[in-house]
């Protein structure tokens, strides 16, 4: 009887367990990028997928403040596409052509991010016009040429005021994101800030990894 | 019963401090100010490079004021805008800066000093 009594509560934990599992989100799994703990980012500039031709240099001018906070040395943006431009690659699409060995040559950065940004500006329906921008990013290790990290992130005017998420670090951030955007009166730009905000910041679900400059305080 | 009741009093004020002390927003890393609006300017093109100078000095002045740290790129900009009217001894003391304050910067901003000496 006491063995039956353990299978059977054996079973019981087994089926808990599962259940606990099927509860909780996938895990990002950050085996890879724990191993390569990077500590500076060279962003490139982002392929715009979307019809605004803005939309590359807006999220772009964006990046640094949510990457920076999360304890990452980002080169200087504006710095980099200059070079690429000395070097005759005058748009995104050439840019993400380059070899992450011709990078880490010329920047020597631990990784690389690519972003895409897949929606930017307005979309006018029948009731209400919204706008709203939509980007993923994927970290690539510029030493291995592994893939670390990929995040997506959206960011609408249509939402209600609200916390994003990210406890008080991301109230700090969000707080830093609006004292920008007020003095802005480009609303696709002003949205461009959260989606990036969400997209980089250390502090967020299966987000990236807090960097070596990070304070303890923003660690996960 | 009294003397066990006050010190419990403060017990419960200390806990509330050091719990309301908790919630207080931690500083940021950097003194970020105008630099993200200078670095979209610089994209779009809006202001002239003597303009874009004027502000980020401005940012320099303030963060020194308010013993802060400027951003990793902040330096490494205000090189290039100086680059860009030509005052050379600015170009190379702000790439310099970068490099000190971010060592991770180094092979790129000499890869830079080397252009600009060119």
């Amino acid at each position: 009887m006491p063995v039956l009594n353990a299978i059977k509560l054996f079973a019981v934990l087994v089926s808990l367990a599962v259940l606990a599992g099927c509860a909780t989100p996938q895990p990002y799994d950050y085996s890879a990028f724990k191993e390569s703990n990077p500590a500076s980012i060279l962003v490139l500039p982002p392929v715009n997928k979307s019809p605004d031709v803005k939309a590359s240099y807006s999220v772009y001018s964006h990046i640094t403040l949510p990457l920076g906070e999360a304890g990452y040395y980002v080169l200087p943006v504006a710095v980099v596409d200059e070079t690429f431009k000395q070097n005759g690659l005058m748009n995104a699409e050439e840019i993400r052509e380059v070899s992450p060995q011709k990078l880490h040559e010329i920047f020597a950065a631990d990784t690389v991010l690519y972003i895409d940004i897949t929606e930017y500006g307005s979309s006018y329906m029948i009731v209400s016009s919204e706008v709203a921008v939509s980007a993923t990013a994927t970290l690539v290790d510029l030493r291995s040429g592994k893939e670390l990290w990929k995040g997506v992130a959206r960011a609408s005017s249509a939402e209600q005021q609200q916390n994003s998420g990210g406890g008080l670090a991301g109230l700090l951030i969000t707080a830093l994101v609006n004292q920008v955007i007020n003095t802005l009166s480009d609303r696709g730009h002003e949205i461009a800030g959260i989606a990036s905000h969400r997209l980089l910041s250390s502090n967020t679900l299966n987000g990236i990894l807090p960097g070596p400059r990070a304070r303890p305080t923003t660690a996960r | 019963m009294n003397r066990i009741r006050t010190p419990l009093y403060l017990v419960a004020l200390a806990v509330t401090a050091a719990l309301s002390g908790c919630v207080t927003q931690p500083e940021p890393l950097y003194y970020w100010d105008g630099y993200q609006q200078q670095v979209y300017q610089r994209f779009e093109n809006t202001n002239s490079t003597q303009e874009q100078i004027t502000a980020l000095e401005e940012s320099v002045q303030k963060a020194r004021a308010a013993d802060r740290t400027l951003p990793p790129g902040f330096h490494a900009h205000l090189g290039m805008l100086y680059a860009e009217i030509g005052k050379a001894d600015q170009v190379r003391q702000q790439f310099e800066t970068e490099k000190a304050m971010f060592p991770e910067s180094a092979e790129y901003m000499d890869f830079l000093m080397r252009k600009f000496a060119k």
